[in-house]
């Protein structure tokens, strides 16, 4: 054991036995980012924020929640949003911020595209934020359950009914996912423990993996310029702040974030409190009936561009009924951004706007993503079908043109 | 310069998103309809120009209405229990105490003349049907007799406050016969079961129904269901418009309670992250000064 001597101060004294002085320096002082940033490079520490403000919400919320069918729209509608001191508070700042937080992770996301963060070396920082992305899918789904509303209800219903379309098992799948043979009181606890317990572990641990990834290529910068961090490190610690590259986590690059955290906080709070109706729908105020269909199903904002890739094939291509297109076209359309470090064949790492056929295949994407978005939620009839259905076949040739666009673009590059 | 290019291209983009997936959509699935008529102007068979004689009006009243209804502010009360009135009537006969004051009065002289027309029941109850509405249409009668019936009724009611407490009055007169609402402890007074015989439905549970309907939806429901919800088993009750505000509030009330709280917290929550972004873009000044 080492020789411990008498420390002079508490700081020196949890320093001796933690190491907490250098652990601040890897984590903060000496955690070094890119000084060529804008404010898109704050939606990480956003998301972080944001998840925080969920977790606490949610431990107040699971302190008066019943996960059995007969009590849980009760236990959510009279004791949580009436009953209990600043229920209420509790519920709107976890409904909104669930469906806020995707759109800051949309943000996020295609922020990393643009820039082209995912290549060169960053690849497991674009996987372990894919996964963040899947796993945060997985809770808000599980989470739209508990209150146990009509679209609760019907969304689970016709989600869990997806995995029915897989082949020889997809019948078994159904009713194992849901523990019965409808959607029913075994569903509902299985998602809640999915919920409050299972995925939530998996995020904290893809959070810390997704972290970790961020350490050996660094963070990306607006030029996509690749420099020597210990060097530029080593210029700011000699005191040269203004020549240097680099700023560090805390206090630089944190100033920044926290501006760019209270205009956020301006707007979440607004809706929070103000305009919350599109992240707690009206129909889900009506208690979960199952024999009672809701004249118009559709999942909450986030999920509508995935949703209508499935439902945009509605008729059937050879011996493929439309059902299995759209489960296929779907299956594709979740796991394809996971491999999109591969795709971009470029070597280039830069902003889309100085990649000639890039950038034109990015806003192609974007525009692509809004209109499967804004379909998805309209009802499938007369011209909205084939809009739907032309929207998801131009999705799937994106990403199949992506490697032959980006290959052209790096031998045109080469070529000058 | 350029972080106001970027935040400019984010708003339009989730700007145009948003109108597309709320207002827009929402206008799709749920298009408009007619508004709410408080004039009940297609009821003509009476001429409600005419000036009731109270006195008259509870001559009529005594002879024809008291064998069914209570009026419990005139001293008539009700003679059966809710169970028993139930099952002889389909439904429980409303006390008409308040019947004057929550109806309008046009509403109310044609439902008199004839209850089916009026409450646009003709789909439940066709004439010649083989079920009866049980309330008989007092059709036969003058119009200066209807008439007299409703100023009597109108001199009868009692005036509510502009209250919680007075919501609620409106509320149980006008829909309480057949609505639950449980987050205010209130069973509707005719019995579930028969109720479901009655009507073909158990009429919903209106604790959340400002929320799940909300109020412009209901604004429109109330006046006439079958605008929206054609087919629907429930009538158009014809209340006045202050009545069914009155109605609407009390839904708020009971299914929005902490709406007041809400409001006030709401501002000083933002007020608070104003203060703070303010602060932190002072402090993002200062610390990046030495850095640029």
């Amino acid at each position: 054991m080492a020789e411990f001597k008498q420390a002079d101060s508490v700081l020196e004294w949890f320093d001796q036995r933690l190491g907490v002085v250098k652990f601040a320096k890897v984590m903060m002082t000496e955690y070094w980012i890119p000084k060529n940033i804008n404010f898109l490079w704050a939606m990480g520490v956003l998301l972080s924020v944001m998840f925080a403000i969920l977790l606490v919400s949610g431990i107040f919320l699971l302190m008066y929640y019943k996960p059995d069918v007969n009590m849980a729209f009760d236990s959510v509608n009279y004791t949580i949003m009436q009953e209990v001191g600043y229920g209420w508070l509790f519920r709107h700042i976890h409904a909104v911020g669930a469906s806020v937080i995707f759109l800051i992770i949309y943000i996020h996301m295609f922020t990393g595209i643009y820039y082209g963060s995912y290549k060169k070396g960053r690849e497991m920082i674009w996987i372990s934020g894919m996964i963040l992305f899947m796993l945060f899918s997985a809770e808000g789904f599980s989470g739209y359950m508990l209150p146990w509303g009509q679209m609760s209800y019907w969304a689970a219903y016709v989600i869990t009914e997806i995995f029915g379309g897989i082949p020889l098992i997809g019948g078994d799948l159904v009713v194992w996912i849901r523990g019965n043979f409808y959607v029913a009181d075994s569903t509902l606890t299985r998602f809640f423990m999915l919920h409050v317990l299972l995925i939530p572990l998996g995020i904290i641990g893809a959070i810390v993996l997704h972290f970790y990834a961020l350490r050996f290529p660094h963070v990306n910068n607006v030029d996509g310029e690749f420099f020597d961090f210990d060097k530029e490190a080593e210029k700011y610690m000699a005191g040269k702040h203004k020549e240097s590259k680099v700023v560090p986590f805390w206090p630089v690059f944190l100033a920044k974030d926290f501006f760019v955290l209270g205009v956020f906080l301006v707007f979440f709070f607004y809706l929070v409190f103000f305009h919350y109706g599109f992240a707690m729908d009206p129909i889900n105020f009506d208690k979960a009936d199952g024999l009672k269909t809701p004249a118009h199903i559709y999942p909450e904002w986030y999920f509508l561009w995935s949703y209508e890739v499935l439902r945009g094939w509605f008729f059937p291509v050879g011996p493929l009924s439309g059902k299995d297109l759209g489960l296929l076209a779907f299956g594709f359309a979740n796991a394809i951004f996971l491999v999109m470090p591969w795709l971009d064949r470029s070597p280039t790492v830069k902003p889309a706007n100085q990649r000639p056929y890039f950038g034109i295949w990015f806003w192609l994407m974007i525009a692509d993503l809004m209109v499967l978005t804004l379909f998805g939620k309209l009802p499938p009839t007369g011209p909205n079908a084939w809009v739907g259905f032309g929207a998801s076949l131009t999705f799937l040739i994106l990403f199949i043109a992506l490697p032959f666009v980006t290959m052209a673009e790096a031998k045109k590059a080469k070529g000058k | 310069m350029k972080e106001f290019k970027i935040l400019a291209v984010l708003v339009v983009l989730v700007g145009a998103l948003y109108y597309g997936i709320e207002p827009y959509a929402h206008s799709v699935m749920h298009p408009e309809v007619a508004p709410a008529n408080f004039a009940f102007d297609d009821l003509k068979n009476v001429d409600t120009s005419l000036k009731g004689n109270v006195e008259n009006g509870k001559v009529l009243v005594e002879a024809n209405c008291i064998a069914c209804h209570a009026i419990e502010t005139a001293g008539h009360l009700q003679i059966m229990s809710n169970v028993d009135a139930a099952a002889a009537y389909g439904v429980n006969p409303p006390d008409l105490t308040h019947s004057g004051r929550i109806y309008d009065k046009n509403f109310l002289a044609n439902f008199i003349f004839n209850p089916v027309t009026a409450m646009k029941l003709e789909h439940k109850y066709p004439e010649g049907g083989a079920k009866a509405f049980p309330m008989p249409a007092y059709n036969w009668m003058q119009a200066q007799e209807i008439m007299d019936i409703v100023a009597y009724l109108q001199s009868i009611a009692p005036k509510v406050t502009e209250d919680k407490a007075g919501h609620e009055v409106t509320y149980k007169a006008a829909c309480a016969r057949c609505h639950s609402m449980q987050y205010a402890k209130l069973d509707a007074t005719t019995p579930g079961d028969t109720l479901k015989t009655y009507l073909g439905v158990t009429p919903p549970d209106l604790s959340q129904h400002i929320k799940s309907r909300g109020e412009h939806y209901l604004h429109t429901f109330i006046n006439d269901p079958q605008v929206l919800l054609a087919g629907t088993a429930m009538p158009r009750v014809g209340l006045s418009e202050k009545a069914q505000e009155e109605v609407i509030a009390y839904m708020e009330e009971i299914g929005d309670s902490k709406k007041a709280e809400r409001e006030s917290v709401g501002l000083w929550v933002m007020g608070y992250s104003v203060i703070f972004a303010l602060l932190a873009y002072l402090w993002k000044r200062k610390i990046w000064k030495k850095v640029h």
